[in-house]
């Protein structure tokens, strides 16, 4: 069957998402990632909002994590301070797995999501934080969502706004966090995962069609890519449930 | 605070009252939700300058503000509209062009300076951000937080846990609690004193409503006093809080209201396409905002079909097959 990256990208995050993992999630193909997961392979999977809304039925998909939708047939609606508490409540938020994307990533998996140029004359502003900073100094996994191009893919962040694994092994624990960290960026391309000791980028997988050459011309530093593998496309089933039962409306797809 | 029967006024009176020129400002509601719009428009309409806003996530009033030169210095989280916009589009050119100063904080500092604010503690804490340039740039110099009275003198602070190593937590950062001179925010329904009940999720109203000197609650439906006495663990804020109460029928719109009204897709659409250009958004300014007397008369502008479309259907609170494309 037929599919375009949007949806490989979806099902990708989709597939490393598992029964009883709360899942934070943003806007756009976040959400349409944890509503894939919940709709094919993690029907036990939670979804949950940075708004203060848990395990919303979501008959059709927000276009914000403030969008009403996220609002009907929650377990509770509660605020903001609910919603962060959950994540930093180290008893909860232990199985908390977050999604978020940035403008900037480097090949720790810190992210800017802030400005690019310097942040008192920025050449372009972005929105800011939000809750991704929040969410990727408590949980313990978080998935990136990324543009695969050379600016975005950089030796030094602009600003660094949300933590990876900051300078290194050991560094988010300096810093003070407890442990945890990204696992994955998924990409227009392919995967990229972190070492287990390093805690650098490697290259895990590739889209059919694309090499491991193709990624790293579009990459500012280089990543190991000795252990990549092309990547399994969506099935039809998946792709089924994800165009019928996600995004019938086409919002996202 | 106002201990008052009945604080019901019009939306020019409680604006003209309460929010002045140079004032520090929050406002309720998250990005394309429940932001208090009538009275956004209101303070653009009487040309209230160099406020010092205070948002989390709210979108849509921010910007619009932004947009109307009404704000000079803005302490944020997050400058987004969802689909809309994924940076709030006069917000992104205030600061490109340095027309207004950024403060950037997270969502959790954000709503956690507001709870203090209400708490009447200076600071609390949290376990964000360590690390990172939320901590170690600021956009307030430390001479402009030195020489004003309203700002305190440091951003934040990181410390080592006090209670050592308590909660297995060996760092904490401290951000400055929030106490505006006004907030304003927008609910379901108030009653004459100001108790108010906020339908869905409450985002941080309450403790943005607590942590400032004055509140204006505008609402849906205006309630006599003592109809929310009953049922009242569904009230969110006791009238002590408010200042003034005032009933503005769609008071959210363009954003949405649960149970009330969706965002209005096609309003926020134009609105984008305009924001991007200097020419067109002067003119949606003097169409749509100075161009209108009232929240109703743009309410009127914005048109039946377009208000129809979104009313909220009863069962899930929102407007089902809207077209939102």
């Amino acid at each position: 069957m037929e599919y375009t990256l949007k949806e490989m990208m979806a099902i990708t995050a989709a597939r490393e998402i598992k029964n009883e993992d709360i899942v934070f999630c943003g806007t756009g193909i976040s959400m349409l990632a944890a509503m894939a997961a919940k709709n094919i392979n993690a029907p036990e999977s939670v979804i949950f909002f940075e708004t203060g809304a848990i395990d919303s039925k979501l008959e059709e998909i927000p276009l914000a994590v403030g969008d009403p939708r996220v609002m009907y047939y929650s377990s509770a609606n509660g605020g903001l301070l609910d919603a962060f508490a959950t994540m930093q409540n180290p008893i909860t938020g232990q199985h908390v797995l977050g999604i978020l994307g940035a403008a900037q990533v480097d090949k720790f998996g810190n992210l800017n999501s802030t400005v690019i140029g310097d942040y008192h004359a920025p050449k372009t502003r972005f929105s800011g934080s939000g809750g991704g900073c929040d969410m990727a100094s408590f949980v313990p996994r978080s998935i990136i969502f990324m543009q695969h191009e050379k600016r975005k893919f950089v030796n030094k962040l602009d600003y660094l706004t949300s933590p990876g694994y900051l300078d290194g092994p050991g560094a988010r624990e300096k810093a003070g966090f407890p442990p945890g960290g990204p696992v994955m960026v998924i990409t227009n391309m392919g995967v990229m995962r972190f070492h287990d000791t390093t805690k650098e980028m490697y290259l895990s997988a590739y889209y059919p069609g694309i090499s491991p050459e193709m990624i790293l011309e579009r990459m500012e530093f280089s990543v190991d890519i000795s252990r990549a593998v092309e990547a399994t496309p969506p099935t039809a089933q998946e792709l089924t449930l994800l165009r019928e039962k996600c995004d019938h409306q086409r919002l996202i797809l | 605070m106002n201990l008052k029967q009945d604080k019901v006024m019009d939306l020019k009176t409680a604006v003209s009252t309460y929010v002045k020129d140079n004032c520090h400002l929050s406002i309720g509601g998250f990005t394309i939700n429940r932001n208090p719009m009538a009275a956004v428009y209101e303070i653009i309409r009487q040309k209230v300058k160099n406020i010092h806003l205070y948002a989390h996530s709210n979108g849509q009033g921010v910007d619009e503000l932004i947009g109307g030169g009404c704000v000079s210095r803005l302490e944020i989280a997050y400058g987004g509209n969802g689909k809309f916009a994924s940076t709030c589009i006069r917000f992104r050119q205030a600061v490109e062009k340095k027309q207004i100063q950024v403060e950037d904080y997270t969502n959790y500092q954000m709503t956690l300076r507001f709870l203090a604010g209400s708490m009447g503690v200076p600071f609390l804490p949290c376990r964000s951000s360590m690390g990172t340039d939320i901590i170690n740039k600021w956009g307030f110099s430390p001479e402009m937080r030195q020489d004003s009275d309203k700002l305190p003198d440091e951003k934040v602070v990181t410390m080592d846990n006090p209670f050592s190593g308590w909660m297995d937590t060996e760092k904490v950062v401290l951000v400055p609690a929030i106490q505006t001179d006004v907030t304003i925010i927008h609910v379901q329904k108030a009653d004459r004193r100001g108790n108010c009940r906020i339908q869905g999720l409450t985002f941080a109203d309450a403790e943005q409503a607590k942590s400032a000197k004055h509140l204006i609650v505008t609402c849906e439906e205006l309630c006599d006093n003592g109809e929310l006495k009953t049922n009242s663990d569904q009230n969110q804020i006791p009238f002590i809080h408010v200042d003034a109460v005032v009933h503005v029928p769609h008071g959210a719109f363009p954003t949405a209201c649960y149970h009330y009204y969706d965002y209005a897709p096609q309003y926020l659409k134009t609105y984008g396409q305009k924001a991007k250009d200097d020419v067109a958004h002067r003119e949606y300014l003097e169409e749509m905002v100075h161009g209108c007397e009232t929240h109703q008369d743009l309410i009127a502008k914005a048109g039946p079909e377009q208000m129809a479309a979104i009313a909220a259907d009863p069962i899930t609170g929102y407007a089902r097959n809207l077209d939102r494309k």
